[in-house]
C-alpha cells in the first residue's frame, strides 16, 4: 500500500533487532571494554551456544512455535556427561559417550513432548514451558535419589557425602574444552575453536539439506496449516513429534557443547535457563514464532551476547552497581521475548484483519486494497491463530 | 456406579489421586511422630496465607484469559503497596489496610495496561503473561534499587539506600489478621480466625460479582465471545475489568501472606509465587477456562495441604527431604494436565 505502511511494517518485523543493537552499542563505551575483548568473547560463545540455538529451527518449521522444551533435550545431556565423568572418560571421547548415553534418553524426551504437544495444539509453547519443569522435577529425582542408590556410581568423588545423588558442582575437567581444544586455531590474536565451528557448520548444512528432503517439506506443510497438511496426506502428527525429536537430541548434543566449554556442570540448575537463553538469542536475531532462518540464529547469539559481555560492567560504571547491570540484562532478555510474542501476535490479527478487510473491499466492488496481501508472512500464518 | 464414573471424570484422576495422598500423609503421620493438630493448624494457616492468590487467577479464568501467568504484576503492586505503607510508618490494622489502599491505584495501572496488551493478542495470552511478568519483575529489581525509600528498616544499612532483599514487617503489622480473634486450642494448635475470615470476605464477594450483570456478562465473555459480542457485552471492556480485579487481588493476596509469613520478600522472590497459585486452583478442578469459589478452596487445601504435610511427613518417614522434588512434580504435572486435557463442552 503506501510507504508509511511498508515503514511500519518493517519496524514491527524488526523492532527487537533494532532495539537490541541501538542498547548494545550504546552499553559499550561506558562498560569501557576493548573492541578486541568483545571480539573474543563473540567467537567464544558463538561456538558455545549456537548449536543450541540451532535446535530451535526445526520446530519452527513445523509451526510449533518456539521448543521451550528443547530444555528436556539439555537435561539429557547433562545425565550423559554425569556418565562420562562418572566412568573417567576423558577428551573428546567423553563427550562422544555423554551423546551415546544422552541419545536414548533424548528421544525419547522428544517422543514424549511431541506427543504432550499433540494434546495441546496452538498452546505449545506454554506447554513446552511447563513440560520442561515438569521434567525438571524428573531429572532432580534421578539425579538425586536414584544415581548412586538404585544406579551404582563408581566415581565416588562426585556422590554427595550421604551415599547417594550428585554433588551440587561437578567438575567437568576431564572434558573441559576437549572439542574446542583439538585444533584450536590463532588468527590475529584471535582464538578460534576450529571444530566446534566445524560442527555447528555441519549441523547448519544438515538443517538447510533437510529442509529440501520430503519430510522437511512436509514438516514445512504442517507448519503453515495443519488442516490443509492433513487433507494432502501428510501425517500431521506424526511429523510434529519427529520435528520435536530431532530439536531435542540437537539441544542434548548442544548443553554437551556448552557445557565442556563452561567446564563445570551445575548439576541442579545448569539446564534452568537454557530454554530461555536459546530462544531469546533467535529472536533477538530477528526471527518470529513462525519464521526463522540460520541467519538468525548468528546475529542473535552474537547481539545477545555482546550485550551480557558488557552489560553489567555498564551498569557498574553508570550506576554504579553491577547488580543492575545484571537485572537489566535478565529484563531485556524476557523483555525481548515477551516483545517479539507480542509484535508477532499483533501482526497476525492485524493481518487477518487486512484480510477480512480485502475481501469485504472485493464484494463491494471498491478494490484498490492490494496492500492487504503487502503481510505476506503473517496472512499465510493466519490460520496458527 | 455410573455417577461416580462421571464423578471421577469430571473430577479427575490427578485430583482424586493428590486426595488420597493427602489423606495417606495425614494418616501417616502420627506414626512417625508428626503431631496432627500442629500441622492441621500449619495447613489453615498456609491455606489463608495462599488462598487470595489462588483467589485471583478466577476473574481472567472466567473472562476466558486463560491461567493469570503473569500474576507477578499484581503480587509486585502488592509489594509496592507494602514498601510505602512501611516507608510512610503506618502501624497496626492502619498499615495492613493502607499497604493494600496504596497498592490499590498501582495495580489498577499496571492491570489497565496488562489489559490493553493481553486485547491485543488474544489466544496467545498465556505464554506472554508469563514473559510480560517476568520481564516486569528484573525491571522492578532495578527500580528497588534506585527507588528513593529511606526508612532505615527498609534499606541497607550500609549504603543508605536501595532496599533490602527480605524485610521483616515484625513492629508494623506482622499477623495482624492471624492473631484477629484467634482460638488458641492446645499448645500446638491456633485457628487463625481473622485470616480465614478475611479469605472469606473476599471469596464471598467474587461470589458476589460474578453473580452480578458486570460479572455474568464476563462470564458469556469467556464462554463465547462471539456470542457475547452479539448479545452487545463489550468484550474488551469485560476482558480489562476481569484483569484488573485479577491484579488487584494479587496485590491484597501477597500482602496477606506478607502479613502471615512475617516478611516482604523483594527482587525475584515473587516469580516463584505464580506457578504454585496457577497448580492450586488447577487441583481444585479449575480447568484454563471455568473456576468457582470450590475450586479455589479445595485447590488451595490440597495443594497446601501436600506442601506442609509432605516436607515433616516423608521426611521423618525417609530420612531425607524429597518435598522440593514432590511439589516441582505436582504443581507442574497438574498445569500440564489441565493444558494438554481436550476442553469439554458444558452440560
Amino acid at each position: 500500500m503506501s510507504a508509511k505502511n511498508t515503514i511500519s511494517t518493517f519496524f514491527s518485523r524488526y523492532a527487537v533487532v533494532i532495539i537490541f543493537v541501538i542498547i548494545t552499542v550504546a552499553a559499550i563505551p561506558p562498560s569501557g571494554l576493548s573492541i578486541t575483548y568483545i571480539i573474543q568473547e563473540i567467537i567464544t560463545r558463538l561456538g558455545r551456544n549456537s548449536f543450541l540455538v540451532l535446535a530451535l529451527l526445526l520446530p519452527i518449521y513445523a509451526g510449533m512455535g518456539l521448543n521451550f522444551g528443547m530444555t528436556l533435550g539439555a537435561m539429557a545431556g547433562q545425565v550423559g556427561l554425569i556418565f562420562a565423568v562418572n566412568y573417567g572418560i576423558a577428551g573428546w571421547e567423553g563427550l562422544v559417550f555423554a551423546l551415546l548415553v544422552g541419545l536414548p534418553i533424548s528421544v525419547l524426551l522428544g517422543w514424549m513432548c511431541g506427543m504432550v504437544m499433540n494434546r495441546a495444539k496452538g498452546r505449545e509453547m506454554v506447554t513446552g514451558y511447563i513440560l520442561a519443569f515438569f521434567v525438571n522435577g524428573i531429572y532432580q529425582f534421578f539425579v538425586m535419589y536414584m544415581l548412586g542408590s538404585i544406579i551404582p556410581m563408581g566415581n565416588k568423588s562426585i556422590v554427595l557425602s550421604r551415599g547417594y545423588g550428585i554433588r551440587n558442582t561437578l567438575n567437568l575437567e576431564s572434558v573441559r574444552q576437549s572439542l574446542d581444544n583439538i585444533v584450536m586455531l590463532r588468527v590475529a590474536g584471535f582464538s578460534i575453536p576450529l571444530v566446534t565451528f566445524v560442527v555447528i557448520a555441519a549441523l547448519c548444512v544438515f538443517v538447510v539439506w533437510f529442509k529440501k528432503t520430503k519430510l522437511g517439506q512436509d514438516m514445512r506443510a504442517v507448519g503453515q496449516d495443519m488442516v490443509v497438511a492433513e487433507a494432502a496426506g501428510i501425517p500431521v502428527e506424526k511429523t510434529r513429534i519427529v520435528a520435536i525429536i530431532i530439536s531435542t537430541v540437537l539441544a542434548c548434543a548442544g548443553q554437551i557443547i556448552f557445557l565442556q566449554n563452561m567446564g563445570n556442570l551445575a548439576t541442579y540448575n545448569a539446564h534452568d535457563q537454557t530454554g530461555f537463553f536459546a530462544v531469546a538469542a533467535i529472536l533477538v536475531g530477528g526471527a518470529s514464532v513462525t519464521n526463522a532462518n540460520i541467519a538468525n540464529v548468528f546475529i542473535g547469539v552474537m547481539l545477545l551476547h555482546s550485550m551480557f559481555v558488557v552489560s553489567p560492567l555498564a551498569g557498574q560504571k553508570l550506576f554504579g552497581s553491577a547488580m543492575i547491570g545484571e537485572y537489566f540484562r535478565q529484563f531485556i532478555g524476557y523483555g525481548v521475548i515477551a516483545l517479539s510474542l507480542v509484535l508477532y501476535a499483533w501482526r497476525t490479527r492485524k493481518a487477518a484483519a487486512n484480510a477480512r478487510l480485502s475481501l469485504r473491499a472485493g464484494v463491494n466492488g471498491n478494490g484498490g486494497s492490494g496492500g492487504a496481501r503487502s503481510e505476506g508472512e503473517a496472512a499465510a500464518n493466519g490460520g496458527r491463530a | 456406579m455410573r455417577n461416580l464414573k462421571t464423578f471421577i471424570q469430571d473430577f479427575g484422576w490427578p485430583r482424586i489421586i493428590i486426595f488420597f495422598f493427602l489423606v495417606a500423609l495425614f494418616i501417616m503421620a502420627p506414626f512417625v511422630r508428626v503431631r496432627l493438630d500442629a500441622s492441621a493448624s500449619d495447613v489453615l494457616n498456609r491455606f489463608g496465607q495462599n488462598a487470595i492468590m489462588v483467589l485471583a487467577m478466577v476473574p481472567m479464568i472466567q473472562s476466558g484469559c486463560g491461567l493469570n501467568f503473569g500474576l507477578a504484576l499484581g503480587l509486585v503492586s502488592g509489594l509496592l503497596g507494602a514498601t510505602l505503607s512501611l516507608q510512610l510508618e503506618l502501624h497496626g490494622m492502619l498499615g495492613f489496610l493502607g499497604a493494600i489502599a496504596l497498592s490499590a491505584p498501582f495495580s489498577i495501572i499496571f492491570g489497565w495496561f496488562y489489559a490493553k496488551l493481553l486485547n491485543k493478542v488474544k489466544g496467545e495470552e498465556m505464554t506472554i503473561a508469563m514473559y510480560v511478568g517476568f520481564s516486569f519483575i528484573m525491571f522492578m529489581c532495578i527500580m528497588w534499587l534506585i527507588l528513593p525509600y529511606n526508612n532505615p528498616t527498609m534499606v541497607w544499612g550500609y549504603a543508605g539506600k536501595g532496599l533490602r532483599t527480605t524485610i521483616s514487617v515484625e513492629n508494623y503489622w506482622l499477623h495482624i489478621l492471624n492473631n484477629f480473634l484467634a482460638i488458641k486450642i492446645g499448645q500446638f494448635f491456633v485457628f487463625p480466625t481473622g485470616l480465614l475470615l478475611f479469605v472469606a470476605l473476599f471469596a464471598f464477594l467474587m461470589w458476589l460479582f460474578l453473580r452480578s450483570k458486570t460479572g455474568t456478562a464476563m462470564t458469556a465473555v469467556g464462554s463465547n465471545p462471539d456470542f457475547a459480542r452479539a448479545s452487545g457485552v463489550d468484550v474488551d471492556k469485560m476482558r480489562t475489568i476481569s484483569i484488573i480485579i485479577s491484579t488487584f487481588l494479587g496485590a491484597v493476596g501477597i500482602i496477606v501472606y506478607e502479613q502471615s509469613f512475617g516478611f516482604i520478600q523483594l527482587y525475584t522472590a515473587p516469580s516463584p509465587m505464580v506457578f504454585p497459585a496457577v497448580a492450586a486452583i488447577l487441583i481444585g478442578g479449575a480447568s484454563i477456562n471455568k473456576a468457582s469459589m470450590v475450586n479455589v478452596l479445595v485447590g488451595t487445601i490440597l495443594f497446601q495441604g501436600l506442601l506442609t504435610m509432605t516436607p515433616s511427613v516423608i521426611n521423618s518417614l525417609l530420612q531425607t527431604d524429597m518435598s522440593e522434588v514432590i511439589r516441582i512434580i505436582v504443581s507442574n504435572g497438574m498445569i500440564l494436565y489441565a493444558l494438554t486435557r481436550k476442553i469439554k463442552v458444558t452440560k
